[in-house]
């Protein structure tokens, strides 16, 4: 018996192939919820190329794959994956599914718990079982609050926010079967026509270790020259605020925030940037913030662990100087 | 062409975080004093999209449909005020204490009896929930073509071509008329009504429609029909000690810093 199915993704071009972090950490989050649920965890996999992946699902966790691996799945479209979705959860009759909060997650999941006559709560932070009900800890006032829900449908549809929970660690003993579904793919009414990869050079925001983000107080674009040569001392990826994306300083697939991309890396460079609940939405789970900011009231510095007040034009050269120094020498 | 906007009266998400509060025993927002409510952000540019591909179709209605308490009549004739023709208003003591399901049935019920436009356009998630939810299941209801938080959309011929903000960068979806969007902050400022308009829009009748004029029963709509249930509302606590980077030349300050976070293991 399926307890908690789980939507992998092994074809985004940020996996390129490979089975997404995303679903390992759902895996490990659905061995979890398991335990307590009692029943076994599934894992679906829809794209192209899966046999590598469905291995690496079983390693990181999944008691069954449902593999529908067809040449033009390659792409997440709505119209194609979702009847897909359904089938298998039909199949694995799960009490709970869990999705990432990504751009195929956010986009399948409000449908799939539709078609399947339940409803979802999206981008959980946090999951617990009481009794045969999952409860959800999720953000929400942009932010500002937490509420707790549970789903009283089932199955309990639920989207995860990245880097929430922990993978478990792979382990290629695990066994487990694959099931491969028959796959009749339906004609989609709305096609892909093009794919725009708009992503800056250098190291991936979701991965990097230290980020260094910009923010309206910048006051200019040009700015973000000085981020990025900062951000290349450090080995860092640069990020922006939603303000600063909005007015078209940098593009917004840099954007940190709860519309953009959410960071947990070890240490975040938050320049000019005043703290907006949206914006440390997508920040707050950083191990350490580094803020600077002119304005001592800033929000930004509610949540930091070191603060420069300061404009930041005096402060960035005096730090390349000095960040290059260190670096140097480790 | 013909467009339906669904909108959403929201506490203001701009207003300044040491003015929000809330009421953990009620589970409930504690309005911010002086802080008037506004219309979603997202649904504004949902109504912007909305008028500029009416200018591209050359004309069309452009209708607004909101659930929420009588004080949301104030979005819709906002949004009125913007440009568009006809105001909906689904407002019920019924209706309180609903979620996304509950939501997202009562606007089908009504899009239906308004009958199925060509377009219907949400704005990507609600600033109070941030579910971003109610669209797709909408869609869902109606077996229409969706796509969700876009950045641009266009006419072309009798299709729209739509720029949909993915992780990696944009995609660009064709579809045909009738389909369902969500539009993302990318979309860009919505315009500002002018005082003429505003006045015009103040005259402009809402219709006013509770469950029994949607033939929804009173189990399918609010609290009763939930699907998803509130446990707890609370402020998430910060702990953290900023502690301040002081000296007297931005050279000293910078090393200073980098020595704390090379004691901190930080670098």
């Amino acid at each position: 018996m399926t307890s908690v199915l789980v939507i992998g993704e092994a074809t985004s071009a940020e996996t390129a192939g490979a089975l997404a972090a995303i679903t390992k950490e759902l895996l490990g989050a659905a061995v979890r919820l398991s335990a307590d649920l009692g029943g076994e965890v599934a894992c679906a996999l829809i794209g192209a190329d899966l046999e590598t992946p469905a291995k690496v699902a079983i390693a990181a966790g999944a008691n069954t794959v449902y593999v529908a691996d067809h040449v033009s799945l390659a792409q997440y479209q709505i119209e194609t994956y979702l009847p897909i979705a359904a089938e298998i959860a039909r199949r694995a009759a799960p009490t709970v599914i869990l999705l990432g909060q990504t751009s195929m997650g956010r986009d399948l999941a409000p449908r799939l718990a539709t078609r399947l006559d339940s409803a979802a709560a999206m981008d959980a932070l946090d999951l617990a079982v009481a009794g045969d009900r999952v409860r959800v800890t999720r953000a929400c006032y942009g932010g500002n609050a937490r509420q707790v829900v549970s789903v009283l449908t089932d199955p309990q549809v639920i989207t995860v926010r990245a880097k929430s929970q922990e993978p478990l660690s792979q382990d290629p003993g695990r066994t487990g079967a694959v099931e491969a579904i028959e796959v009749e793919v339906a004609k989609a009414r709305a096609t892909v026509t093009e794919k725009v990869t708009a992503e800056a050079e250098g190291v991936r925001l979701e991965d990097a270790d230290i980020v260094v983000s910009g923010g309206r107080g910048l006051g200019a674009p040009e700015a973000f020259g000085d981020l990025e040569r900062l951000a290349a001392i450090l080995g860092a990826a640069v990020g922006a605020s939603r303000a600063a994306c909005d007015l078209g300083w940098y593009p917004p697939s840099q954007q940190v925030g709860l519309t953009g991309t959410v960071v947990s890396p070890n240490l975040y460079i938050a320049v000019a940037i005043s703290g907006a609940s949206q914006h440390m939405a997508g920040c707050s789970g950083s191990k350490n913030i580094l803020a600077i900011n002119k304005d001592p009231g800033a929000n930004i510095f509610r949540f930091a662990r070191f603060g420069l007040v300061d404009d930041y034009k005096k402060v960035l050269p005096a730090l390349e100087e000095a960040f290059k120094k260190v670096m140097a020498k480790s | 062409m013909d467009f339906i906007v669904c909108v959403k009266q929201v506490p203001d998400p701009e207003a300044p975080a040491s003015a929000f509060k809330v009421d953990e025993a009620a589970m409930k927002l504690l309005p911010a004093p002086g802080i008037d409510p506004v219309i979603n952000p997202f649904d504004a540019q949902a109504v912007e999209a909305a008028l500029q591909l009416r200018d591209a179709a050359g004309q069309g209605a452009i209708r607004i449909l909101s659930l929420g308490p009588e004080s949301a009549r104030d979005v819709v004739k906002q949004a009125l005020a913007m440009g568009a023709d006809e105001g909906y208003q689904l407002s019920d003591p019924a209706f309180d204490g609903g979620d996304g399901w509950t939501t997202a049935l009562a606007l089908t019920k009504a899009i239906e009896k308004i009958g199925v436009p060509d377009v219907i356009l949400c704005g990507r998630q609600a600033a109070d929930f941030d579910q971003g939810a109610v669209g797709s299941v909408v869609a869902e209801l109606l077996d229409l073509p969706s796509v969700t938080v876009l950045r641009a959309v266009a006419l072309e011929g009798e299709h729209i071509v739509a720029s949909r903000v993915v992780a990696d960068g944009f995609e660009t979806v064709r579809l045909p008329a009738p389909c369902l969007l969500t539009i993302s902050n990318e979309f860009g400022d919505p315009r500002y009504p002018q005082l003429r308009q505003i006045m015009q829009a103040a005259r402009k009748q809402v219709t006013v429609w509770g469950p029994a004029d949607l033939g929804l029963a009173t189990d399918q709509v609010g609290a009763a029909g939930a699907r998803v249930k509130m446990e707890a509302l609370y402020q998430p606590k910060t702990e953290t000690e900023c502690e301040f980077i002081k000296a007297d030349t931005a050279e000293a300050q910078a090393d200073l810093l980098v020595r704390k976070l090379r004691e901190a293991k930080i670098l």
